[in-house]
């Protein structure tokens, strides 16, 4: 092995390179010299593939000989959404039957988006003797068996997280699973369940697990079942509700009540599906410890909402209905000063008056009151460019903002104009602005914007925008630390895609649904870009039964060192770069 | 059998329970739609809707999560007994629009009993049971007394139901319907 003349032993670079747990910088660090990256591959103990069609098992367990913990995202964003068609892919059966073979030490498996099924579940049950942790965020293809079998075998798993994931759930006895010996839980989320759990299975289950931290419960746990549970982890630090409500009855409110009082590290709640407003108050004795509040399942109305987090003075996190209004935004401006982060989700995305008093003031509010907030998800009905831009230059601090204004293409209403010079404002006063959502009327000049100022965005969604190949130009030319970019419904096509085919390979994908990109430019870039898979979605039947020139339904594009996957459905195609496609 | 987004949502009066009827068969595992079919589902009936403040709606747009949409649509679970059978089951009476959907989905649930004997050819006094007479669906009502299913608009069976009970129609025949209600007032 080549070595710098100057450099440290071995042991002394692996100890420092020990105290760098950040993957990019990880990643930096494998590049200085050849030394280095072979010292580095031996002691990377976590690996984040953010994309699992972008390198192939063999190849990261060829690399990484030693991974603890694997973490990896399968299909698009816009699969949330219903973009991407079922059966499209991100299967990671391949990847579990691997590292059950190269890993037989892993503690780690984190999954986002991707389909797993029992026999995957079972194999990780049999495969890894010390693990820890699995979480499944919005996954699918399993049901509650390979549950049980994780229940079962995982003598020492700490975390069991299924946030969103969809499960096919067949009764609530996999929980049962947990031997009576089995003490180490530290994390549950099964909010995403539909079916009961056996409730003495669970209170026996948390009653033996010391170390449990976080317990989020699903919608079918009762109310009045909750105080039992929590008297018998005091020690809680995030609790998720079942439905809140039940008949009235004073025992069980004053019950709950000293349950949650009792629990002194308590900081996050969620859960709170159905709920009676009379049962809120029972959380008011603990609200000015809270950070984090999920209320985005709770069907309550602003004057309790206002007087729920008028208490929160700690508040960091705050996701809610827009039954907040514009008033409740204001009491939160007032009251919850350490606010970072805030999400208001619609309560009737489909209607088309608006069935709520919320607009751009309570947005504007926020960003008044609250100095810390950096991270903004809001749905709603009208905006303007003043108050974008007022939101702008009171928050040069946001790091991800996030606009859904209801109806496509909506303008400013008060002046009728597009809402360019709004978003504008934002990414030019928030210069660490990494994530950024688009909507209402745009034209091509707010990606010039984009282009100019945003410069350290990573992550941008765009629908129902532009005028022309000009706005995706100004994004892909302009934007230097873009890793997705997400298109639907805009007018774009070929050339802006084609004039900037390179920058494609510095980015992790690129998702365009409904907009103007050719069939035969997907081949040329397909055929000029061998690192590149560019994948062709259409359910129509083969783009090769229709003439070149006609635009495809969706396309999604990955730089891959992996070559064409082969586990593609038969709507989607790869263009080859030998310019033939491959019928899968 | 028709699927569930072509029913009219529509007061039940007219129930044909031949789709429903219950046959021997494998035990299907009870599909509960993927997130595509459920906000297919959705969107298709939101369409349908009588409420003109509905519009037609964009695939994926607004951009919420399946799980999301439903946040005003309460939960209404129930119990489910059907005679013989050895355990009860349990279904939320929000994710059907139609008593053709909720019966249909109670077959699918149910198919693996094999209890039912031939004896039963008799209908339904009133004259809804048109089916091979298997069996009669009856619910417990907001008052305690058991009622058809059936005999009152779809919304108003979801706000009055309490349990479901699939009665052996031969039961209901030698114990009397009558027999059945309840006495609470």
């Amino acid at each position: 092995m080549q070595r710098m003349a100057l450099s440290f032993p071995e042991e002394v670079l692996e100890h420092v390179f020990s105290f760098i747990r950040s993957e990019r910088d990880r990643n930096v660090i494998s590049l200085v010299c050849k030394s280095w990256y072979e010292i580095e591959r031996w002691c990377r103990w976590r690996v984040f593939i953010g994309n699992c069609y972008a390198v192939s098992p063999m190849m990261v367990i060829k690399r990484f000989p030693e991974v603890r913990s694997i973490s990896l995202k399968g299909k698009p964003h816009f699969a949330d959404f219903n973009l991407v068609p079922e059966g499209w892919g991100g299967f990671v059966c391949p990847w579990i039957g691997a590292i059950a073979k190269a890993y037989p030490w892993l503690e780690e498996i984190r999954l986002k988006r991707m389909v797993i099924t029992d026999e995957s579940l079972e194999l990780i049950a049999r495969s890894f003797k010390n693990f820890k942790v699995l979480v499944l965020s919005s996954c699918e293809g399993f049901s509650t068996d390979g549950l049980a079998a994780i229940a079962a075998n995982c003598r020492n798993l700490r975390e069991l997280d299924l946030r969103e994931s969809e499960v096919d759930d067949r009764n609530g006895h996999w929980l049962s699973h947990f031997p009576d010996s089995y003490t180490s839980l530290v994390s549950l989320n099964i909010s995403c369940l539909g079916s009961e759990v056996s409730l003495s299975a669970l209170e026996r289950l948390i009653g033996r697990c010391p170390n449990l931290q976080t317990l989020r419960l699903n919608r079918a746990v009762p109310l009045d079942r909750l105080a039992n549970l929590l008297a018998r982890t005091p020690q809680l630090i995030e609790f998720g509700t079942g439905a809140y409500s039940s008949e009235i009855r004073p025992e069980v409110f004053s019950k709950l009540s000293g349950a949650l009082s009792g629990c002194k590290q308590l900081r996050s709640l969620s859960g709170f599906w159905d709920v009676l407003p009379s049962y809120l108050p029972a959380i008011y004795p603990i609200c000015s410890r809270l950070t984090s509040l999920n209320l985005s399942y709770a069907t309550i109305q602003s004057l309790d909402l206002i007087k729920l987090v008028s208490q929160c003075h700690n508040l960091q996190r705050l996701w809610v209905l827009d039954y907040i209004e514009d008033a409740g935004l204001d009491a939160l401006a007032v009251s919850c000063k350490d606010l970072r982060e805030l999400r208001v989700f619609p309560s009737d995305p489909f209607a088309l008056e608006p069935n709520v008093t919320l607009t751009e003031h309570g947005l504007v509010s926020v960003s008044e009151g609250c100095p810390k907030l950096q991270s903004v998800l809001y749905f709603c009905r009208q905006m303007s460019n003043a108050a974008l831009i007022t939101i702008a230059r009171n928050r040069p601090n946001m790091t991800r903002f996030r606009l859904c204004i209801i109806e496509p293409r909506t303008p400013d209403y008060l002046t009728l104009q597009p809402l360019d010079a709004g978003f504008g404002a934002v990414v030019e006063y928030c210069k660490d602005l990494r994530r950024l959502s688009l909507s209402g009327l745009l034209t091509d000049r707010v990606f010039e914007y984009i282009g100019t100022y945003g410069k350290k965005l990573e992550m941008l969604s765009v629908a129902f925008a532009g005028d022309s190949d000009l706005g995706l130009h100004h994004i892909l030319s302009g934007c230097d630390n873009l890793r997705k970019l997400e298109i639907r419904d805009c007018p774009f096509g070929d050339k802006a895609l084609l004039a900037n085919a390179a920058k494609l390979e510095t980015m992790r994908s690129l998702w365009m649904s409904s907009c103007l990109v050719s069939y035969g430019a997907c081949k040329l870039l397909g055929h000029k870009m061998p690192r590149l898979n560019v994948e062709v979605i259409d359910e129509r039947g083969p783009p090769d039964s229709r003439p070149e020139s006609c635009p495809v339904e969706k396309l999604y594009i990955y730089r891959t060192i992996a070559g064409p996957r082969l586990d593609m459905p038969d709507f989607v195609w790869t263009m080859e770069d030998d310019s033939e496609f491959r019928i899968s | 059998m028709s699927s569930p987004e072509n029913q009219p949502q529509d007061a039940a009066v007219e129930l044909n329970f031949n789709d429903t009827e219950l046959t021997l068969g494998l035990p299907g595992a009870a599909k509960t739609g993927s997130k595509r079919e459920f906000s297919h589902t959705l969107e298709a009936s939101s369409t349908s809707a009588k409420s003109p403040a509905q519009k037609a709606q964009v695939v994926g747009w607004p951009p919420v999560r399946a799980s999301r949409k439903s946040v005003m649509k309460k939960c209404k679970y129930v119990k489910v007994a059907v005679d013989g059978a050895p355990y009860l089951r349990k279904v939320d009476l929000e994710m059907y629009q139609s008593y053709d959907q909720l019966l249909s989905s109670l077959e699918t649930m149910f198919t693996c009993l094999t209890i039912w004997n031939d004896l039963n050819q008799k209908n339904c006094e009133r004259g809804k049971n048109n089916n091979g007479g298997e069996y009669v669906p009856t619910y417990e009502d907001k008052d305690g007394d058991w009622m058809m299913v059936g005999d009152v608009p779809w919304n108003m069976f979801v706000e009055s139901c309490k349990r479901i009970r699939l009665m052996m129609s031969s039961e209901e025949a030698t114990t009397g319907f009558g027999a059945r209600r309840g006495s609470s007032e």
